[in-house]
């Protein structure tokens, strides 16, 4: 998920740098790798606009992610995100008012001790559900609006600052379990920012279905103590481009859901004709409010969503992304017209060996 | 300069940077095969394995992105390792899918 800093206190300069010379130290202790194991610079650019009753927001961003491999078994790995939104002044005013936010998303280490364990520790993404780890990145999904309950069991920044093991608890031809359990410390730090708790998800996979179903659940150990439960099942159909994603989540104060199903045709010409490119996209969402605490993220009354999109994908690995939502809630309903281009960059951090 | 700044210019600074030395790579872009080129059976068999791995655990969340250099498949392999929890062979198959 996204972490957005509005602030930009000055904090010690000293701080910046030694980051930046930790992600120098990184890249450089990288480079003897092999000759296919060059650091890499990817991410996602895109524009983005949003027009909310009729009010018009606009939103250039930058996500880009570093991977660099160390040895055989160590991947240093981060994310971050660079954006301006540009929105009506409102109150009937003409002109524009402009704020930017940039954020680190995620910066962690891996140990690969083998499919059955990897070892991550740092600022690593939550393991709730499937949206916040998964398809968070812009290049990634298929909306441009994450599902009303992304914010639910990701302890309000999306990250944890600590240590996660992942990895197969059972791998075999017909079905694999997978894992992943993390235990996050508090911290303040202005990037690293992170809440105590703990938690992890379990997902069982039959690859001859095609089909992935898991729960989640995580707690956090300070404050309110809230105890937070998912459950998410995936269908991709063999053989097809039909997609299939749903997720529930339920917290302490609100639960609700979304169930997202995409196609593309491959009946004229393959994925790559112009037909096929095509790729329209459906979401439906329900949240429901159990207390009058909204601490979590979610609307603070029952609200109802249905996202209706369609997305072409153009060579070089660009995307454009539009969509129509129309919001239902007693405290109004309005519509949400949705438009955004994403270019998703991949290359080597330098020349390298050849 | 605070440390949002700088930690975030480092990365927009390199990806500026790879995105130029990118334009510049000599050797031919990788991309996903669907189809191998009248290759040896072995090779056709690497060529599905590789394509098994893919579309059973890279492609449930994303779509393979259409070319890249293949000074970078390893380290985009190793990632997925992490991501998917690839076993050894996997990896190896996925990485000859990269670079049939």
């Amino acid at each position: 998920m996204l972490r957005l800093h509005l602030d930009l206190t000055p904090l010690a300069s000293a701080h910046a740098f030694r980051c930046s010379i930790f992600v120098a130290a990184i890249l450089a202790s990288a480079y003897h790798g092999a000759a296919q194991d060059t650091p890499l610079i990817s991410g996602g650019v895109g524009f983005f606009t949003s027009t909310n009753g009729g009010m018009t927001t606009y939103l250039p961003i930058v996500e880009p992610l570093i991977a660099a491999p160390l040895g055989q078994h160590v991947l240093i790995e981060s994310r971050a995100a660079l954006l301006e939104i540009f929105s009506p002044d409102g109150s009937h005013r003409p002109g524009y008012d402009h704020k930017h936010f940039i954020g680190l998303t995620y910066l962690q280490g891996d140990y690969i001790a083998s499919r059955h364990l990897t070892l991550v520790g740092g600022d690593f993404l939550i393991p709730f559900n499937t949206y916040n780890d998964r398809l968070s990145p812009i290049w990634i999904g298929n909306f441009q609006d994450g599902p009303l309950i992304a914010s639910l069991g990701t302890f309000s920044s999306g990250s944890g600052l600590g240590g996660m093991v992942r990895g197969y608890a059972i791998a075999r031809n017909k079905y694999s379990i997978d894992y992943a359990y993390f235990y996050s410390v508090p911290s303040s730090n202005e990037q690293f920012s992170a809440q105590r708790g703990t938690g992890g998800r379990a997902s069982l996979y039959l690859p001859d279905q095609r089909l992935e179903a898991g729960l989640s659940y995580d707690r956090l150990l300070q404050g309110r103590h809230e105890n937070f439960f998912g459950a998410h099942v995936w269908w991709e159909p063999k053989d097809t481009a039909f997609r299939l994603r749903s997720e529930f989540g339920r917290g302490q104060h609100a639960q609700g859901y979304w169930v997202e199903a995409d196609y593309r045709t491959q009946a004229f010409g393959g994925l790559d004709s112009a037909i096929g490119r095509i790729e329209p996209v459906i979401r439906m969402q329900q949240t429901f409010r159990i207390d009058t605490i909204a601490s979590d993220g979610l609307p603070p009354v029952n609200t109802e969503r249905a996202d209706f999109g369609l997305d072409y994908n153009l060579p070089h690995n660009t995307r454009i992304l539009t969509s129509y939502a129309r919001q239902l809630s007693v405290n109004g309903n309005h519509n949400v017209w949705e438009t955004g281009i994403v270019y998703r960059f991949l290359a080597p951090a330098w020349k390298g060996r050849q | 300069m605070n440390s949002k700044h700088g930690l975030c210019g480092v990365l927009v600074l390199a990806s500026v940077s790879a995105l130029a030395l990118g334009s510049q790579q000599s050797s031919a872009p990788v991309t996903a095969p669907t189809k191998p080129v009248a290759p040896a059976n072995h090779a056709v068999q690497h060529q599905d394995d590789g394509q098994r791995v893919f579309q059973q655990h890279c492609s449930r969340c994303h779509t393979a992105p259409d070319g890249f250099s293949p000074r970078i498949s390893g380290t985009i392999v190793r990632h997925m390792r992490v991501r998917a929890s690839l076993s050894g062979q996997e990896e190896e198959e996925l990485l000859r899918f990269f670079n049939p």
